[in-house]
């Protein structure tokens, strides 16, 4: 799956930060994400664009390499970039604004209000006075994209840096105006002020007739955690009112003088071609154009009504190849590797070095299970679908686009029209939602080619049916697991393999002395990409799942079992939590209930769920009643705004445990719609409750993703405990549970 | 065709010209420049193009502009009025009932159209009447909470 990109480099600045800036961060690999290169060049910013777009003032820039200069012994930048690469810049203009520019994006995750709120902390100034610029392709430094849950770890540390280094030179542009030692002086509330004189500065006193750039000096650090005033408290979303009064402008929302309506035609399956077309009847039509280029088709007219009705008058002929996509023999499909081992296909990736011998330490067992676990294909479903507008002025290409990789999508852009980088933009408005699902986003290509053949600005939103059907998937995947463990509970062998679904979290965090851990590449039916916490959910499912049966095997409670086994504080710390909370061990399911657990660790923060299921004997139906997760991600940037991503990650895992999967034969998507596709909604909402686990002492990482993946196995624990039924199939119970 | 000439928006009379069987959600955002309500999914399944017609929640993806004549619509927009934000509005705010907001606008006027016809809604109840709605993101308990912290806001007089 791996594409080749050419440089996403460009705009007036031509800066780029570089990912792997990555200061207290673990890296990510390369191969967990499929879509993912790095620009060919980097070139030396010129400094006077800074004030070409931000006004007269002063900008502090980070440059990668200074954020590498902090971490000795991290891998070199992506390409071997030079010092001068700009991770994130910050401009206080002459009216006192502060202005932060970032690739990043906003999907729902909140960073627009925790990225405000860590340079707030440095420049003791209220949240409501920083704005953030964020993903616009013209204005902010290249970012690799919006996932991996690195925004915390990477861009939050970058940031503070910057807001500290910003801070520093504010006293000492204050010193020099009132000659006395910048020590004498304090910044409070945008202010900068020498007591012993009562006299204070605004920020845009300080700056005013200035046009100074400063890069950070390698020195510079935030403030810490124990000190944080506005970082580390439950700060309102800070574009809340836009949400709540629809006044915010997703790039659905864009509208241009004089724009038409685009709709492209899709092929009758999967796997089609192109024969003949006819684009008469379309194009007859008043105000409709209609193209066709290369295996490109599509219209654009003036309402949108008019151009659905443009596109079905479209004639034209496929041929369907004999191979279509199914899903009747997907898990043994996916049991053919491309490449057995560590780290080849697309969804290969890394298992750990193996440890001892697994056929020793089954030698050694008491008890020894094997068993087979199956994940299905879902959908992402964000409730914005792929969209895009489109307008060429003056050779130039601007596309506001909803994407979790802006530069991606420029890069895109720039390939699919041969155009110089520097006259194609991207604007990603806050976005509806990503999960994981808009690492691109072909409506943008679609609307550029559709506004370039009719001379106006084209709109472009997907239909549900199309975002099901020509986006891409969580891959599928097939898990074996082989273990062996004593009688006391000790785990003698233990071997995981997982076929296409991926290497994210894969190995175990148990103690076990003989260990063989692998992933292997499948040749996959679908189109398959990124999902929130990757495979880290489905290898937690099969993990965890076998844990519990490996408990249930000697007798012993599954919480006593996996503590048993168990050293990594963190994940010790999270687990206890969960049980102290839930209560476990207290009191005994009701029938037809039951309660289940499962701990788990991804990017670097750890989790664990306690669940309490109710299975209907009658109708199987499973409900889930009460799911307790404690968290832990290093010292905590907004509590609210946290609880709200593991409430929401254990509410969408939900879905992919119980009911969700796609559906394919003959090349069609069989339940490309809401109607036929199940996603989580308001009666399946269990109590929710979260217990934070705040690490003043730690590194802030990211929570977007591990939250999800500990209720899977702990609701198939559940639903173990309450019916006697192991359920090794995400997902578990589409249509209920058979007792 | 027959086209629609007028609507009543938000209290105000629209002038427009829209082929009768266009979908009122186009025609409010893409004619009227009300792009509050989304859409999300073309068949009525997720809600987020939930607007109010005669104080009912109707899907406007699947309402013809030929069958809101002379109907009252409320969108998002026309719930704040004289800068002041409706209580379901302001309670989706303390709560934070939202992640990526695209569902909001949808949820607040279900929500509303619900609290309308039912002043001390139960969970069941909210269950009920906003099941239609879809939240990706997964807030569904913020946004029950906020219903109700709503419900308490309006028999105080909030509104």
């Amino acid at each position: 799956m791996k594409r080749n990109h050419t440089a996403a480099q460009s705009g007036p600045l031509a800066p780029r930060a570089d990912c792997d800036s990555r200061s207290e961060s673990p890296t990510i690999e390369p191969e967990r994400y499929e879509f993912f290169e790095e620009p060919k060049y980097v070139f030396e910013p010129d400094r006077r664009d800074f004030f070409k777009i931000a006004g007269a003032g002063i900008v502090v820039c980070l440059v990668a390499g200074d954020a590498l200069a902090q971490q000795p012994g991290q891998r070199g930048g992506r390409g071997g970039g030079g010092p001068q690469e700009i991770g994130a810049w910050l401009h206080i203009g002459e009216d006192g604004q502060v202005t932060v520019y970032t690739g990043k994006v906003e999907v729902g995750q909140n960073i627009r209000t925790s990225l405000s709120q860590v340079v707030a902390e440095e420049l003791r100034s209220p949240v409501a006075s920083i704005r953030l610029v964020m993903a616009d392709t013209d204005l902010v430094p290249f970012d690799n994209g919006t996932f991996g849950s690195q925004t915390t770890p990477q861009m939050a540390s970058q940031l503070r840096r910057v807001g500290a280094a910003a801070r520093q030179w504010l006293l000492e542009l204050a010193a020099a105006e009132t000659k006395v030692d910048p020590e004498k002086l304090v910044i409070a509330d945008g202010k900068v002020t020498h007591r012993a004189s009562n006299r204070s500065f605004s920020f845009g006193a300080l700056t005013k007739g200035k046009k100074q750039t400063k890069t950070i000096a390698a020195d510079v650090r935030g403030t810490p955690a124990a000190d944080w005033v506005y970082a580390g408290t439950s700060i309102p979303k800070v574009d809340g009112r836009a949400m709540v009064t629809g006044k915010h402008r997703y790039s659905a929302d864009i509208s241009l003088p004089g724009m038409l309506h685009g709709k492209v035609l899709r092929p009758e399956t999967l796997k089609a071609k192109l024969v003949s077309v006819n684009l008469k009847d379309a194009e007859a039509r008043p105000g409709v154009v209609a193209i066709r280029d290369d295996t490109f088709v599509g219209v654009a007219a003036p309402t949108l009504f008019e151009a659905e009705e443009a596109l079905a008058a479209i004639k034209a002929e496929w041929e369907l190849e004999a191979d279509q996509p199914s899903d009747k023999n997907l898990f043994a499909d996916l049991k053919k590797p491309q490449g057995a081992g560590q780290g080849r296909g697309g969804f290969g990736g890394r298992g750990g070095q193996p440890r001892g011998s697994v056929e020793q330490g089954l030698a050694a067992a008491d008890h020894k299970l094997a068993a087979t676990y199956t994940i299905a294909y879902i959908a992402h479903a964000p409730l914005e679908p792929r969209t895009a507008v489109a307008e060429w002025k003056d050779g130039k290409l601007t596309v506001w686009a909803g994407t979790q990789a802006p530069f991606r999508v420029k890069s895109d852009l720039v390939r699919a029209f041969n155009l110089p980088q520097e006259k194609v933009r991207v604007i990603t408005p806050d976005t509806g939602s990503g999960y994981g699902g808009k690492h691109q986003n072909e409506a943008a290509i679609e609307a550029a080619r559709l506004a370039k053949a009719a001379g106006k600005p084209v709109k472009l939103i997907w239909t549900r049916e199309e975002e099901f059907t020509w986006a891409y998937f969580r891959p599928a995947g097939v898990i074996e697991v082989n273990a062996g463990v004593k009688k006391d509970g000790t785990l003698t062998a233990w071997e995981f393999h997982n076929y296409n679904s991926g290497g994210s979290a894969i190995d175990t965090r148990y103690d076990v002395p003989n260990v063989k851990v692998e992933a292997h590449g499948s040749p996959s039916p679908l189109r398959q990409g990124s999902y929130r916490a990757l495979a880290a959910t489905a290898n937690h499912f099969a993990r965890e799942s076998h844990m519990d049966d490996l408990a249930h095997a000697v007798g012993m409670d599954p919480l006593e079992f996996r503590l048993k086994n168990l050293k990594e504080p963190r994940m010790r710390a999270v687990l206890e939590a969960a049980a102290k909370q839930f209560g476990w061990g207290q009191s005994k399911p009701a029938t037809g209930h039951g309660f289940g657990l499962a701990v788990g660790t991804e990017k670097n923060s750890v989790v664990a769920t306690c669940a309490e299921v109710a299975v209907n004997r009658d109708s199987g139906n499973v409900q889930v009643l009460r799911a307790v997760t404690a968290f832990e991600c290093g010292a905590i940037l907004n509590p609210d705004h946290l609880k709200n991503q593991i409430e929401g990650a254990v509410i969408m895992g939900l879905g992919g445990a119980l009911f969700e999967a796609i559906h394919f034969d003959g090349g069609k998507i069989q339940n490309a719609s809401f109607g036929k596709y199940r996603v989580p909604r308001f009666s399946d909402a269990p109590v929710l409750e979260t217990v934070l686990l705040d690490r003043k002492d730690m590194p802030s990482t990211g929570a977007g993703e591990t939250p999800i993946v500990a209720i899977a196995p702990a609701v198939g624990n559940a639903i173990f405990q309450a019916t006697g039924v192991r359920l090794r199939s995400m997902p578990m119970a589409p249509k209920g549970v058979k007792t | 065709m027959a086209a629609i000439a007028e609507l009543l928006v938000n209290g105000s009379k629209r002038r427009i010209s829209a082929a009768e069987e266009r979908t009122l959600l186009s025609v409010l955002r893409d004619d009227l420049d009300l792009t509050g309500s989304k859409y999300g999914c073309g068949e009525g399944k997720c809600g987020a193009c939930t607007v109010l017609i005669d104080g009912v929640a109707k899907r406007s993806c699947r309402t013809s502009v030929g069958a809101c004549t002379g109907k009252q619509i409320t969108t998002i927009e026309g719930l704040e009025r004289d800068g002041k934000l409706h209580p379901l509005q302001d309670a989706f705010l303390n709560v934070c009932a939202m992640q990526c907001g695209y569902c909001t606008p949808g949820m607040i006027m279900s929500g509303v159209a619900l609290l309308n016809k039912n002043t001390n809604p139960t969970l069941p109840d909210i269950v009920q009447a906003m099941e239609g709605n879809m939240c990706r993101c997964g807030t569904y308990p913020r946004i029950t909470l906020a219903v109700r912290q709503a419900a308490v806001a309006l028999k105080g007089g909030g509104r």
